[in-house]
């Protein structure tokens, strides 16, 4: 099999905040009825998480689940195990009507890092979303400027952002020029 | 600009987020209709100034369509819904004639 590589092999560039792309990252999309007793304890089982509530992230070491919609989770793991990882979904969930697949390699995920608001500052101007109100334990699909995506803070001052790895050049020229030096605007305090 | 709040998502969110889809709760009139039906469900639009009912799909979030509830005019937004029904519910409704007193559009008011 040949071997994996990201998007952009590690792209790093630094301005306002350091931007580095994160090289491989496992993620799996699962869908199914979050109502159900069955999803909730596969969910519980497979990746030691509840099922997140609206737009929130539920963190369990290298794992992560994240809220896509109402029927839809992001599940980020370690990109070595997302096969074994959705073979175990298929198995708990066999009985439920739902779709696990792996999705790692259609993605890219950056990060961003460095002063909070920064970094806050420099998603603010590519994204039609109120960043004042936004901190860890969120997620949010929005827009990056011409282009999907989605992004949430593991913790203050660090920020991942999530794409499709065809656009995977344009965000990162993007937040690049986002991030430029001496283009702060400081409305986030 | 609109600001918009998906009602699966919960996020209020500006228009570009969004896409519009449309005149809201037509009824399909296909095979087996008569011309003047099918010619009313496939040509045939509302175009009010004021109250009007469309479909949206946050296009850019979760994906869900919705339907919205707005003024053309003054580009209020009266509230949005559940895509699944087939006319507004009585809230949307109501808000609708507490600030637009006598609306009506289609068969509803």
């Amino acid at each position: 099999m040949s071997k994996a590589v990201s998007a952009l092999a590690g792209a790093k560039a630094s301005g306002l905040v350091a931007i580095e792309e994160r090289g491989l990252q496992g993620m799996i999309t699962l869908r199914g009825d979050f109502a159900s007793a069955a999803f909730k304890k596969a969910v519980k089982a497979v990746l030691g998480v509840d099922v997140p509530g609206q737009r929130a992230v539920a963190v369990q070491g290298e794992k992560a689940v994240a809220w896509m919609s109402p029927d839809e989770l992001l599940v980020m793991v370690p990109h070595g195990e997302a096969d074994a990882i959705v073979d175990a979904l298929s198995e708990a969930l066999k009985a439920e009507h739902h779709l696990a697949v792996n999705v790692s390699d259609a993605r890219a995920v950056f990060r961003l890092s460095g002063m909070d608001a920064l970094v806050r500052e420099v998603i603010a101007k590519v994204a039609p979303v109120d960043m004042a109100g936004f901190g860890p334990g969120q997620i949010r699909r929005t827009r990056i400027s011409q282009v999907a995506g989605a992004f949430w803070q593991p913790e203050a001052g660090v920020l991942d952002l999530v794409c499709f790895r065809s656009v995977a050049q344009y965000v990162f020229d993007l937040l690049k020029v986002s991030a430029m030096d001496g283009s702060e605007v400081g409305h986030l305090g | 600009m609109l600001t918009l709040t998906c009602p699966y998502c919960g996020v209020s969110g500006e228009e570009t987020e969004f896409h519009a889809g449309g005149e809201a709760h037509l009824k399909r009139f296909i095979s087996g209709s008569t011309d003047a039906e099918f010619d009313e469900y496939m040509f045939l639009r509302e175009n009010p100034k004021g109250v009007h009912f469309e479909r949206w799909r946050h296009v850019y979030g979760c994906g869900k369509w919705f339907h919205a509830a707005r003024d053309t005019n003054t580009l209020e937004v009266f509230g949005t819904y559940s895509a699944q029904v087939s006319e507004p519910p009585k809230e949307i409704k109501d808000k609708i004639s507490a600030k637009r007193p006598g609306w009506s559009w289609r068969n509803f008011k």
